[in-house]
């Protein structure tokens, strides 16, 4: 009994120890205090301020794209800052001093030396459409910016939101140019079992150059330079492990000497991750087959004489 | 001689074998192409295989259904039956048989009849591949064309993974089954005799 009962035991303790590990992670991180002020408002759907001219309290609906998800917030890398490091502390007063609309903002580079990266931003095909006016926050909310590295389902999910926000949302896209955002789904339709390879793959791992590894993720190229040879990842020297797996290879170990053995606790792409002891193993296989049957001939032809 | 003749394989039997035989051996040409594909010289285009594949795969699963189906409408499934009395002996006797007997010119241990028409080692591979490794084929074909089908993770594999494993595992054994069972027909009084069999459906005994 017991002993068909303790594997059992064994998942509850690894599932209730995750869930306390999890909920403590979540504990850690702590709105600062100065935050609220401003979430009061932006931290919700509706707002309300109290009208001096009309001596009463209105409520409004806040503008959805001004909302500051306080959960995402603190998943962040910037939890631990107060909203007025980035923005005017005039915030604080509402309403906003009009001439708040037009200052420019804290950007990532007023703070972080990304100068290798603003290179590379500077020649994807955005920059060069659009300038300057097509900025890092774009893709990465300073209000809720990270880096996912541990689970490559999530990873794979939270990047291609990245550009899907924007790809996917003919008003954000529109704020740019004045045609229609094209249909990724019917653009992309070249690509069997789309849904999956989406799920899979980054958008970068495509549209960046197959042979430039990390600092080049910012380089988007124009779509006929995309990628479009399936073997560029369905093969032995797969650009993944250059890419998204990059983390990964790190600590390969070529266990069980699968090639490409570091995508595989995350995927199974064909081609990319063949086994060089079942590859060898069916060889014999094959190979002992055709030996009894060629020694089978032999001896039948010997013996009709 | 026209007395001798056994009719054993039905026109619906004869029609599906075709197709299977056809199917079968694209998909192992597309599959293989696929494990094996790499960028400078892939045997066939990458993509085209996995059209071709996905493509031949469903109208192959089709087809089993019908055999499967059709198998015991037709009452031809009693062929399948392996009965367990003696098993063990009755296989080691056609195998004998191959290996030495048919050699020597011997006779055969079992004859052929309209009420038994798989000697026991027939039998056993054809039971084994159309029962076993077929079926599996097809189940982890379907979850591949879904995946999503697939549950995501077992233990700290990927089910893709195991799926994918399954899959070609199965199908190379097939491959296997297909060259012994074509080399195995060539044994007879004629090397083309069987073939004969398969199209016309009539067996000469002798
Ligand atoms: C009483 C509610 C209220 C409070 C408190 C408030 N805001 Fe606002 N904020 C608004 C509304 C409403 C808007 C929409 C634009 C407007 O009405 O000026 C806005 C707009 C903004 C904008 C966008 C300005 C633009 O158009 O580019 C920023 C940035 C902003 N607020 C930051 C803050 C910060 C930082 C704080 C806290 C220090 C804060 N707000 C406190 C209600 C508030
Ligand atoms: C790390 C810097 C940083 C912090 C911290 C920060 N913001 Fe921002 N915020 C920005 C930048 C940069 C923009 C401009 C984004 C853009 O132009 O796309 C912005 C834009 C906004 C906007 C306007 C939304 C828009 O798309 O223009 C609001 C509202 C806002 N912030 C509120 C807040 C609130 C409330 C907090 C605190 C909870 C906060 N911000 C903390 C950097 C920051
Ligand atoms: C007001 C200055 C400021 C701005 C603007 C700012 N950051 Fe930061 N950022 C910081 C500070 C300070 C930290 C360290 C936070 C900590 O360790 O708690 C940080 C942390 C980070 C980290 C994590 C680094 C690490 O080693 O963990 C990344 C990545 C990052 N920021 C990216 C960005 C991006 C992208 C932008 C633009 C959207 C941006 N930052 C804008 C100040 C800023
Ligand atoms: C078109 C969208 C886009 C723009 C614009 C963009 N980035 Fe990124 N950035 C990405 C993507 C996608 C990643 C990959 C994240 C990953 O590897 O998980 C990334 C990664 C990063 C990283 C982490 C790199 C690493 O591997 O540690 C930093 C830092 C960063 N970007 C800064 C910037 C800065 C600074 C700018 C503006 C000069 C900018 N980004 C503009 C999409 C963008
Ligand atoms: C497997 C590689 C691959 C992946 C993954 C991929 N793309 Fe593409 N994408 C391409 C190729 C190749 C083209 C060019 C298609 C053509 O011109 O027929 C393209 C075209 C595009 C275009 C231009 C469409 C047009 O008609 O103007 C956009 C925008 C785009 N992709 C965005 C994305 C986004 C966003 C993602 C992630 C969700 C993504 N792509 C993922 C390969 C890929
Ligand atoms: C804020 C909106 C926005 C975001 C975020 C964004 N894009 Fe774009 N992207 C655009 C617009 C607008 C165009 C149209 C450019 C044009 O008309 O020349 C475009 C064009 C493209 C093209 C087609 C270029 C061509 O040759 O026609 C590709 C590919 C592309 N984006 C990929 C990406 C990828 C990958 C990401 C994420 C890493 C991303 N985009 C993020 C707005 C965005
Ligand atoms: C950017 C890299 C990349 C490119 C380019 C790419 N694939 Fe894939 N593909 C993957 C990955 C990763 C998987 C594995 C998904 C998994 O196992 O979870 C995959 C899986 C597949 C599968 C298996 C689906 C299943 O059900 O398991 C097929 C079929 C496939 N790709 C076909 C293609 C074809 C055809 C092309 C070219 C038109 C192509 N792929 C291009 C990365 C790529
Ligand atoms: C070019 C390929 C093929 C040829 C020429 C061929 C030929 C034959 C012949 C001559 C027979 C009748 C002789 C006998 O019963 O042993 C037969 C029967 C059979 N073959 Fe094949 N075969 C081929 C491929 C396949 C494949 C790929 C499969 C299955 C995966 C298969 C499954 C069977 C089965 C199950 C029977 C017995 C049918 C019955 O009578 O119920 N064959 N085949």
């Amino acid at each position: 009994m017991t002993t068909r009962l303790s594997p059992f035991l064994f998942f509850l303790f690894l599932f209730v120890s995750q869930a306390i590990i999890l909920q403590a992670q979540d504990e850690e991180a702590i709105m600062p205090e100065s935050n609220h002020v401003c979430l009061k408002c932006h931290g919700h759907k509706y707002y309300s301020f109290f009208n001096e001219y009309k001596d009463l309290t209105e409520r409004k609906l806040m503008n959805p794209y001004f909302v500051i998800d306080s959960v995402s917030y603190l998943q962040g890398e910037h939890k631990g800052h107060s909203c007025t490091d980035c923005h005017s502390s005039d915030y604080e007063n509402y309403p906003h001093i009009a001439d708040l609309k037009i200052q420019p903002k804290m950007t990532c580079v007023d703070c972080h030396d990304f100068e290798v990266i603003a290179t590379e931003v500077k020649k994807s095909v955005h920059v060069e459409a659009f300038g300057e006016f097509f900025h890092c926050e774009l893709c990465h909310d300073p209000h809720s910016n990270k880096l996912v590295k541990s689970d490559m389902a999530e990873l794979v999910l939270y990047n291609n939101n990245r550009c899907l926000n924007c790809h996917n949302d003919a008003d954000k896209y529109q704020v740019f140019t004045s045609h229609e955002n094209p249909q990724l789904l019917s653009t992309h339709d070249w690509l069997p079992n789309q849904a999956l390879h989406f799920t899979r793959v980054r958008c970068i791992e495509c549209h960046t150059s197959v042979t430039d590894t990390s600092d080049a993720v910012h380089h988007i190229l124009p779509k006929e330079q995309a990628v479009h040879n399936c073997n560029e990842c369905h093969s032995e020297n797969s650009l993944l492990r250059d890419k998204l797996y990059k983390h990964q290879l790190k600590q390969d170990r070529s266990e069980f000497n699968f090639y490409n053995s570091f995508i595989l606790n995350d995927a199974y792409v064909i081609g990319a991750n063949r086994n060089y002891y079942v590859n060898l193993i069916s060889l014999i296989i094959f190979g002992c087959t055709l030996f009894g049957i060629i020694i089978h001939v032999i001896l039948r032809i010997i013996k009709r004489k | 001689m026209s007395n001798n003749k056994l009719y054993l394989y039905p026109v619906w039997l004869r029609i599906w074998h075709g197709i299977n035989a056809l199917g079968i051996i694209l998909l192992g040409i597309t599959g293989l192409s696929m494990q094996y594909t790499n960028m400078e010289s892939p045997l066939l285009k990458f993509s085209s295989a996995v059209s071709i594949h996905n493509l031949v795969g469903i109208i192959l699963m089709i087809s089993y259904f019908f055999f499967f189906i059709t198998n015991i409408i037709k009452n031809n499934i009693k062929h399948y039956r392996i009965s367990l009395n003696g098993l063990v002996n009755r296989l080691m006797k056609q195998g004998k048989y191959y290996v030495f007997d048919y050699l020597k010119g011997n006779p055969k241990p079992f004859h052929i009849s309209e009420e038994e028409k798989f000697n026991p080692l027939q039998q056993i591979s054809y039971v084994g591949a159309m029962y076993i490794l077929v079926p599996i084929v097809i189940i982890t074909g379907i979850a591949l064309l879904y995946p999503g089908m697939i549950i995501e993770k077992i233990y700290s594999f990927s089910g893709i993974r195991l799926t994918t494993f399954l899959h070609s595992l199965a199908g190379f054994f097939i491959l296997i089954f297909l060259i012994i069972h074509l080399y195995v027909i060539t044994i007879g009084q004629h090397p083309l005799r069987n073939f004969k069999s398969i199209i016309t459906g009539y067996h000469e005994a002798e």
